[in-house]
C-alpha cells in the first residue's frame, strides 16, 4: 500500500505534544500577565479638567497632603478638595491665570470641577483610608511619588494580589506615623525588627479573610 | 495423552466461554463492525440524530436562559441549596463508571468477555462524564468566575480551597475524564488502522490515517501498544474506585445528618458501577439489534452484565439498610430523624421509588431465565437508572430540606428549567453517542479477534503434533465461501 502521508509527518506527534503543552502554559502566562491590572491599569493618567500639578504643589511648594485631602485620617474616603480649597489661595495668587479658568468658573457657578477618578476600586471591594493611614501605610506606598507627577497616574496595580502582599507581611511595608506623608522615604537597615515591634505592641493584624474587604 | 483429548483441551480452553454467537472468521468480525461506518448513512440514524440534536438544543437554550437570569430560575431555596445540578452531576458521573471498570479492571483480571462491550462502554463513559462536567460549571451562579475552580495563577493571588472536597472533586473528575479519553483512543488505534486500510476515498484514508498514527500492525507496534494499554489499565484502575469516592466526599465530609457517614465511598462506588452497567445494557440491547451485532455482543455478555447489576444492586441495597442501622446504633437523634424523615417524611415517595428500583427489581436477576430475557433486562436497566437518579435526589434533597432549625424547613420543588436542563443533557449524551456509532468502530475489532478460538496458536493443530491439520484447510475454505 502506498504511503498516505510523507515521512516528515512523523514530526506531527512531537509537535502536537510540545505545542499542546507549551501552548497551554503560554495561555496561562498570557492571561496572568497581560490581563492583570499591573499591565492594563498601571500608568493610567487621564487628562484632568484643570492642569493641576502635584509636582508644583506637593513637591516644590511642599504643601501637606492633608491640606487638600483633609478627610484622609478620619474617613474611609480620601476626598478630592472642593473648589473652595483651591480658591483659599487662588483668590489672591495667580488670579488671572488661564489655567485656572475652570476653577474660577466653578467658583462662580457653584458647579463642581469634574475631576476624573484614577484610583478606582470595584464596588465589591471596601477600602478605608483612615485605618491604613493610622497603621503605618504611607501615602507613597499606594499612590507612588505624587510629588513628582505633573499629571497624576496610577502607580500601583491595586489588584487583590497586590493588596495581599502587604496584608500578609506588613512588617515589610509599614513606616512610622511621623513618616506617613513623606515622599521618597528610605527604610533604615533595622526596619523589619522595628516594624515587628510596632506590630506586636499595637496589635496590627491586617486581615486576609474574604470578608475583610468583601462584605 | 491421546490425540483426541489433546485437540479438545487446545480448542476448548477458549471454547469454554462462548464469546461469539456463532463460528465467525476474523474477516467476518471486521466486516460486521467496520461496515457500519462505511455504508451510506441510514435514514433512521438521521432521525435519531435529529431527535438527539433537539435535546442538545434544549440544553443549550436552558443554559443560556440560566446564564441570562441567574440561578434564581432553579428551584433552590434556603435549606436546599443543592438541587438538580448536583443530583444530575452525580448521576452522570456514576454512569461514567462502567466503561473504565470494563476496560481497565476486567482487563487486568483477564475477563475476556469484556472485549465485545468495552469500546462502546468507554464511549458511554466519556460522554457521560462530559454531561456531568456541565453541571458544576453552570451551577456556580457567576459563570465567568468558573475558572476559579482550577488552581491558575491570577492577579488576585487567590487559590482554590485545597481543604475542600469540592476541589478534590474537580481534580478527580477531570483526571478521570482525561485518562478515560486517552485509554479509549489508544485502544482504538489498531481498529482505526483497519478501517483506514479498507477506506475507498482519499479523504477517509487521510482522516483515518491521521488518527491511526501510522499503525502498520508491525510486531514492534503491537509490543508498544500492549505495554501502553496495560499501563493505562493500571493507571485507570484506581481511578475507577477513587472518582466516586471523592464525589461521595462532597457529601460525607460535611456535617449534615444523612451525609456525614463513613459508608459513603464504597456505597457510592457500588452505586456508580450499578448505574453504569445498567446504562451499558440499555444502550447495547438496542445497538446490537439495530447494527446486527448479536453474534459479537451475545446474550452471554448481557447476562454477565446483569450479574454485575445484581451484585452491585445488592451491595447498594445493603448500604441503604446499613445506614438505617448505624443511624439507630449511633444514638444521635438528628441522625435518626434524618433517616426516618427520609423513609416516612415528605419525600417518602422518592425514597420508596429508589428502594424498589435499586433493591427490589434487580433481585429478579437471580433467575437465569430473566437474566437472559432481553425485554426484562431492558426494563430493569431503565428502572435501575431511574432508581439511581432518585438515590442522588434522596441523599441530596432529603438531608437538606429539614436542617437543625425547624423554622427554615422547606420543601424543594424543581422548576421547569431544572427539569428541561436534565432532559437536555440526554440530548448531548445521545448526540455524542450517535456520532460514535456512525463514525467509530463500535466494537474493539482487534481485541475480539484475540479471544477467538483461531487466535489460539494450537487451533489448527488437529493432531497435536505441532503442525496445522486438515481443519485449517477446511476453515480457510469455509471462510472463503462465506465472504
Amino acid at each position: 500500500m502506498p504511503q498516505i502521508f510523507p515521512k516528515r509527518a512523523n514530526l506531527l506527534p512531537t509537535l502536537t505534544a510540545v505545542g499542546g503543552l507549551g501552548g497551554g502554559l503560554f495561555v496561562i502566562f498570557f492571561i496572568w500577565y497581560y490581563f492583570s491590572p499591573s499591565y492594563t491599569d498601571v500608568g493610567y493618567a487621564p487628562v484632568q479638567p484643570v492642569e493641576y500639578s502635584h509636582r508644583l504643589h506637593a513637591g516644590q511648594l511642599g504643601m501637606k497632603c492633608q491640606y487638600c485631602h483633609n478627610w484622609v485620617e478620619e474617613a474611609a474616603h480620601a476626598n478630592v478638595p472642593p473648589t473652595q480649597t483651591c480658591m483659599n489661595c487662588h483668590s489672591q495668587i495667580r488670579t488671572e491665570s488661564v489655567k485656572l479658568v475652570p476653577v474660577r468658573s466653578s467658583w462662580a457657578t457653584g458647579q463642581s470641577i469634574p475631576w476624573v477618578k484614577i484610583h478606582q476600586l470595584p464596588d465589591y471591594a471596601r477600602f478605608a483610608h483612615n485605618v491604613h493611614v493610622a497603621n503605618g501605610v504611607g501615602c507613597e506606598s499606594c499612590h507612588g511619588r505624587i510629588d513628582q507627577m505633573d499629571v497624576v497616574q496610577l502607580a500601583q496595580p491595586l489588584s487583590m494580589g497586590w493588596c495581599l502582599q502587604c496584608h500578609r507581611e506588613p512588617e515589610k511595608h509599614i513606616r512610622p506615623q511621623s513618616e506617613i506623608t513623606t515622599m521618597g522615604y528610605v527604610q533604615p537597615p533595622d526596619y523589619i525588627a522595628r516594624n515587628l515591634e510596632r506590630i506586636r505592641t499595637e496589635g496590627i493584624q491586617p486581615p486576609t479573610d474574604c470578608s475583610a474587604c468583601h462584605y | 495423552m491421546s490425540t483426541e483429548t489433546h485437540h479438545k483441551t487446545a480448542v476448548h480452553a477458549l471454547d469454554d466461554l462462548p464469546l461469539l454467537g456463532r463460528d465467525l472468521s476474523f474477516h467476518e468480525v471486521t466486516e460486521l463492525v467496520a461496515h457500519h461506518t462505511e455504508k451510506k448513512t441510514p435514514t433512521a440514524w438521521f432521525g435519531a440524530f435529529a431527535l438527539a440534536n433537539a435535546g442538545l438544543l434544549l440544553l443549550v437554550a436552558m443554559i443560556a436562559y440560566l446564564f441570562w437570569n441567574g440561578t434564581g430560575v432553579w428551584g433552590l431555596n434556603n435549606p436546599v441549596g443543592w438541587g438538580y445540578a448536583i443530583v444530575n452531576f452525580v448521576f452522570w458521573v456514576g454512569i461514567g463508571h462502567a466503561g473504565t471498570l470494563i476496560s481497565a479492571i476486567l482487563f487486568l483480571f483477564r475477563q475476556q468477555w469484556r472485549t465485545a462491550i468495552n469500546r462502546s462502554a468507554e464511549a458511554m463513559t466519556i460522554f457521560a462524564v462530559m454531561c456531568a462536567l456541565i453541571f458544576p460549571g453552570i451551577h456556580v451562579g457567576r459563570v465567568w468566575a468558573a475558572y476559579w475552580m482550577l488552581p491558575i495563577p491570577n492577579q488576585m493571588e487567590m487559590w482554590p480551597q485545597f481543604k475542600s472536597p469540592l476541589l478534590w472533586d474537580v481534580f478527580a473528575v477531570s483526571t478521570y475524564f482525561t485518562v478515560s479519553a486517552v485509554f479509549w483512543y489508544v485502544g482504538m488505534i489498531p481498529d482505526l488502522a483497519t478501517m483506514r486500510d479498507r477506506a475507498t476515498t482519499t479523504l477517509r484514508r487521510k482522516v483515518l490515517g491521521f488518527l491511526s498514527m501510522g499503525w502498520t500492525g508491525a510486531n514492534r507496534h503491537w509490543r508498544n501498544y500492549e505495554k501502553a494499554y496495560l499501563l493505562l489499565a493500571a493507571l485507570a484502575t484506581p481511578l475507577v474506585l477513587s472518582v466516586h469516592s471523592v464525589v461521595s466526599f462532597d457529601f460525607a465530609v460535611s456535617i449534615i445528618p444523612g451525609w456525614h457517614t463513613t459508608i459513603f465511598p464504597p456505597y457510592f462506588v457500588a452505586g456508580a458501577i450499578f448505574s453504569g452497567f445498567a446504562m451499558v445494557v440499555t444502550l447495547l440491547v438496542i445497538a446490537r439489534k439495530i447494527y446486527k451485532l448479536e453474534d459479537i455482543i451475545t446474550i452471554g455478555h448481557l447476562e454477565k452484565m446483569n450479574i454485575i447489576i445484581l451484585l452491585t444492586g445488592t451491595m447498594v441495597g445493603f448500604a441503604y439498610i446499613t445506614e438505617f442501622f448505624i443511624a439507630w446504633y449511633s444514638g444521635v437523634k438528628y441522625e435518626q430523624y434524618a433517616f426516618l424523615n427520609r423513609a416516612f417524611g415528605p419525600y417518602a415517595w422518592a425514597y420508596w421509588t429508589m428502594m424498589f428500583c435499586n433493591l427490589v427489581f434487580p433481585q429478579f436477576f437471580w433467575f437465569k431465565k430473566l437474566r437472559r430475557s432481553i425485554p426484562f433486562m431492558f426494563a430493569v436497566s431503565i428502572t435501575t437508572n431511574i432508581g439511581m437518579w432518585f438515590e442522588r435526589f434522596v441523599i441530596t434533597v432529603t438531608s437538606l430540606h429539614r436542617d437543625y432549625l425547624p423554622s427554615s424547613w422547606d420543601y424543594y420543588t424543581p422548576t421547569w428549567v431544572d427539569v428541561l436542563t436534565f432532559v437536555g443533557s440526554f440530548g448531548l449524551f445521545f448526540t455524542l453517542f450517535l456520532l460514535f456509532l456512525r463514525f467509530a468502530p463500535m466494537v474493539a475489532i482487534a481485541e475480539v479477534k484475540y479471544v477467538m478460538p483461531q487466535a489460539d496458536p494450537h487451533y489448527y493443530d488437529d493432531h497435536g503434533d505441532g503442525h496445522a491439520g486438515d481443519q485449517a484447510a477446511k476453515l480457510a475454505r469455509s471462510s472463503h465461501h462465506a465472504s
